[in-house]
């Protein structure tokens, strides 16, 4: 405990309110840590007023993380908040919820497990690490089996849709395997299961499917993409696999499509990844990665921890880190159980089909996103030529909403979308006001000037000159002025940098 | 929201939790139940069974922070629906992150012009930070050696073999060589000399440990730096420093700040801290600082396009919680130099306290030294009747939770305790513990000697265990001997996995 010291104006300092001390007329330190200590009350009154600032983040609708929980869930939380998750032996029960926690998602994804078998699975800190370790099992299962075979495993790769989220391409640099994209076509924004099939060669580690992509929220043909990558195992004799990455879907499905085969009920899925922190309804910073048998997880690259003499087995890339995530995942499964997450789920569909409905109403915009797949509108312009997407996001910010607006990847990079997420607390009081803002926004910029359509607009005379090479800015059809020129320089510029826009 | 059924049976609102039926059911374990259950039932019935794990606080075993003053806890829980990655949501919360990635650089010397932007990111914890900073060493290596036309395939690391498990994970994970130096009894840490040997062509780095985990040590960073710089001359090879402070780099600055250990030295390129451990701050958080931009290369970096403003990011995780970073902060300002620097002092005061209490008994030899973490490691003196694994077994009906290890090769024979000094071990525990450790020893005393583990029988080698005692061998003590025998084999094929954390 810090001892205070006792100097004469330090004790006077104890008196006066936050607001009357001198602390708050002082610079907050930015570089370096200050020399002195402060209170604690005012500590936390200074901090506390500067994230006043940040974004409200039960209005921010660009994320699928979970922005509520019931006071009981965060009572919990917080009595566990000084628990060190790793320390198993410490902590035997909070390793326990884990295990359960692994044994019932298992369960949900039909895992082929015997009656008294437990799951192969782990909880991590959210989809990023889940897939960089189900990566590592596949590229670890793949050299054994190069090697076994005498054939050169120096350079592995795998298959996936260009709208992956940005963690496979982490997975991809970081582990030095090569990421071979299918890339999307206007009107077609998630992998393409013949073509994936296509590109796969004696190199491939694994094909990965997403059920939720993050641009749309659509759920790709796993079945589909099953059925075609046995044929052609049959032909190769290669056995590539398959990968689910269920980060968003691995909560829906199951409870609002329940007959949609897209897990370990197809033979090829080895691995599935599902993020606890997004529709699993728990705050960020949980996630979960499940094998189908332990032949899926090679055991050289689980490590056996010895503490007090008691085995245990992990395969983290993170060690310590905090348990209260995981106590409130489990919670989440004995609170609301099967019936609870269907009835989430329905409520969310319900508000979506509901925001859709009033968008279409006002006549402006096409829906991109489907009905079934992660509840989430994705919409854009129809008339982009005065006015983009990116000014109604930045309109709509006024009244306190974030709703992001992105372009897709290639090849479908002209077309920019809005998007809006419809979590577990977004009601249908909230869809209404959100339908009345975005009316009074188009009506605002209706009235205002049109501006040079960015590359990343939607430009509705040139769908046939979309240039492939993204660094050259579509040309608009609009007069120059020099203004106009500026902002084009801008655009061309902002189209260099923006690699990667969506996550 | 869900729809709560409105069907009497499940209107348990009128019953109290343990007047109602859900306490009489048996929890899910491997599927999920059906139906869903009052939010007071299952906070009730998850809060009861999470009472039998250990007590954080009198878990003497963790480095991690396991108390914050209340208003941080309320920042904390006020953030904690805040996804950290957003960064164009929550702007002022990735400005916190930068001002602290600022401060932790500045307090490790990094050589920065005044208004200069450190180099560095927050993290999870040290393991994380260690796979940043050992990919970035990495691809350094690479892209040398690519463009000196050589092979790139058998890349190595130099370390002691008391490094923590994190970097025997980067090695497997990454597939980069682990060439560990190994200890010996009385010398638990890296040797400087030994690792500069071990430098090949091939090594992207050597890590040294500022604070090793078994008892506390700092690795002299300053001699392991001028030895490779000598290397380095004569080699050509120019390989850099990592120093692991994952425990010593918030206590090196304020309590010994004359020890040259961090950018002061020039062949220091990065530098992992864990927040929360000495960074005083609940577990989940880490920092790792480069020494300028060169040693991290752009192509590790990804920029993310969030609604227009580019923000480049490189961590291996990508969503989580923003309340450690947040608590990151406020401990930095709040307490600032002279607080850190008053919360390093008080443990090493009960450091001293615990230790000499220890040393009166005149049972134990300390292991650990006085300089460098606040911990104390002590081993038995006299191993033949009871081992430290039986006093940490009995410790645990205190209600203390303190481990015993044995140290890696080639020392395994070493077996100790170890007792980490933490912000809120306070001088009244620590008396209270040199009480019930006295009491232990006396009850030990009165008990009939079990036969020691493998260190006994590593000092007997060739022999066969037990036939030396003088006490009768009892069917109860042959299966002893033979639990002994197969505890001994099992723990002997751990050794390479003996981690202590």
């Amino acid at each position: 405990m810090v001892i205070s010291t006792a100097s004469g104006e330090r004790r006077g300092e104890q008196v006066n309110s936050t607001f009357a001390s001198r602390y708050v007329r002082n610079v907050l330190p930015k570089f370096q840590m200050p020399e002195t200590s402060m209170p604690k009350d005012v500590a936390y009154q200074i901090i506390n007023d500067e994230l006043m600032l940040d974004g409200n983040p039960r209005l921010n609708l660009a994320s699928f993380v979970t922005t509520w929980m019931e006071p009981e869930c965060d009572r919990l939380m917080t009595a566990a908040m000084n628990k060190n998750y790793v320390d198993m032996d410490e902590y035997p029960v909070t390793t326990e919820l884990q295990n359960r926690c692994v044994n019932i998602i298992a369960h949900l994804f039909n895992a082929p497990i015997g009656d008294g078998e437990t799951a192969v699975g782990v909880s991590t800190v959210g989809s990023s690490e889940a897939i960089m370790l189900a990566g590592l099992a596949f590229k670890r299962k793949w050299q054994n089996k190069r090697k076994g075979e005498g054939k050169p495993f120096d350079k592995p790769n795998i298959v996936t849709g260009a709208n992956v989220q940005v963690c496979w391409e982490k997975f991809a640099r970081y582990f030095e395997v090569e990421l071979k994209e299918v890339k999307l076509s206007e009107g077609y924004y998630v992998m393409d299961p013949a073509k994936a099939v296509e590109m796969v060669d004696e190199n491939t580690i694994c094909v990965a499917a997403i059920l939720g992509s993050t641009l749309t929220g659509e759920f790709e043909d796993v079945k589909l993409l099953h059925d075609l990558l046995v044929e052609k195992n049959k032909q190769t004799g290669w056995d590539t696999p398959i990968h689910v990455d269920a980060a968003s879907g691995g909560f829906i499905a199951p409870f609002l499509y329940p007959e949609l085969e897209w897990d370990f009920r197809l033979p090829l899925v080895k691995s599935i990844n599902v993020s606890g922190h997004k529709y699993g309804l728990v705050y960020a910073g949980v996630g979960w990665v499940v094998w189908r048998s332990k032949e899926d997880l090679p055991d050289e690259l689980i490590f056996h921890i010895n503490y007090l003499g008691s085995d245990q087995p992990t395969f983290t890339l993170n060690f310590s880190k905090g348990s209260s995530q995981i106590i409130a995942q489990y919670y989440q499964f004995i609170r609301l159980g099967f019936e609870g997450y269907k009835n989430v789920m329905e409520n969310c569909m319900e508000n979506t089909r509901m925001l859709k409905q009033g968008l279409e109403k006002t006549g402006r915009f096409e829906i991109l996103s489907k009905d079934i797949g992660v509840p989430l509108v994705a919409f854009s312009l129809k008339d982009s030529s005065k006015h983009t997407v990116f000014e109604v996001a930045d309109s709509l910010r006024k009244f306190g909403w974030i709703v992001p607006a992105y372009t897709m990847p290639a090849n479908a990079e002209h077309v920019a979308v809005l998007r809006v997420v419809i979590r577990e607390d977004f009601s249908r009081g909230l869809a209404e006001r959100l339908i009345s803002d975005i009316d009074k926004v188009m009506r605002e910029i209706d009235t205002l000037p049109g501006q040079v359509s960015s590359k990343t607009a939607h430009v509705t005379a040139t769908v046939d000159e979309v240039v492939r090479d993204s660094e050259v800015a579509v040309k608009p059809t609009v007069h120059k002025s020099v203004t106009d020129v500026e902002q084009d320089i801008v655009s061309r510029w902002k189209g260099i940098v923006k690699k990667r826009s969506v996550c | 929201m869900a729809l709560s059924r409105a069907a009497s049976e499940s209107d348990v609102s009128v019953h109290s939790t343990f007047a109602s039926r859900y306490v009489r059911t048996s929890l899910p374990r491997f599927k999920m139940a059906e139906n869903s259950i009052p939010k007071e039932a299952a906070y009730q019935i998850i809060n009861d069974e999470l009472m039998l794990d250990g007590n954080p606080r009198l878990n003497l075993a963790s480095f991690v922070t396991t108390w914050m003053e209340p208003e941080c806890d309320k920042l904390m829980m006020a953030s904690i629906n805040k996804n950290y990655v957003d960064m164009d949501e929550y702007p002022v919360t990735t400005e916190l992150q930068n001002r602290c990635v600022n401060m932790i650089a500045h307090l490790f010397n990094a050589p920065l012009g005044d208004s200069e932007a450190a180099v560095g990111v927050g993290t999870v914890g040290s393991s994380e930070a260690i796979m940043l900073a050992g990919l970035a060493f990495k691809r350094k290596w690479q892209n040398k050696r690519r463009a000196e036309g050589k092979p790139v395939d058998k890349p190595n690391i130099v370390t002691g073999a008391n490094v923590q498990v994190c970097w025997e994970k980067f090695a497997r994970y990454f597939e980069v060589e682990l060439k560990e130096v190994k200890l010996r009894e009385g010398y638990y840490v890296m040797d400087p000399e030994k690792a500069v040997e071990m430098v090949d062509e091939n090594t992207i780095c050597v890590a040294a440990i500022l604070g090793s985990t078994l008892n506390g040590e700092f690795e002299d960073v300053k001699l392991l730096n001028d030895l490779l710089i000598e290397k380095n001359k004569e080699t050509g090879w120019d390989t850099p420093i990592h120093v692991d402070a994952a425990s010593g780099g918030f206590i090196a600055p304020f309590l010994y700040p004359e020890l040259e250990w961090d950018f002061r030295l020039p062949l220091v390129k990065s530098i992992n801290v864990s927040g929360h451990k000495y960074g005083l701050v609940y577990a989940g958080i880490g920092w790792v600082i480069w020494r300028n931009t060169e040693d991290l290369p752009e192509e590790l970096i990804f920029h993310i396009n969030y609604l227009g403003a580019d923000q480049p990011t490189f961590t291996l995780n990508f969503s989580k919680g923003s309340s450690q970073v947040i608590a990151q902060y406020y401990q930095l300002i709040r307490l600032g130099f002279e607080g850190y620097k008053n919360v390093m002092e008080n443990c090493r005061e009960n450091m001293i306290v615990l230790k000499e209490g220890l040393e009166k008994t005149g049972r134990f030899n300390i292991v650990s030294k006085g300089e460098g973490v606040p911990l104390v490691a002590f081993s038995l003196k006299d191993k033949h009747r009871h081992d430290e694994f039986e006093i940490s077994d009995l410790l645990r009906r205190f209600g203390w939770i303190i481990p015993a290890y044995t140290m890696p090769p080639d020392a395994q024979h070493i077996t100790v305790l170890r007792v980490v000094i933490r912000e809120d071990f306070s001088r009244t525990l620590a008396e209270r513990l040199v009480n019930d450790i006295k009491k232990v020893l006396s009850e030990l005393d009165r008990l009939p000697s079990k036969l020691s583990s493998n260190v006994k029988a590593a000092d007997e080698d060739g022999e066969k265990p037990g036939t030396t005692l003088e006490s009768k061998k009892s069917d109860l003590e042959k299966t002893r001997e033979i639990t002994t025998i197969w505890r001994k084999f099992v723990m002997a094929r751990k050794q390479k996995m003996n981690v202590v954390c």
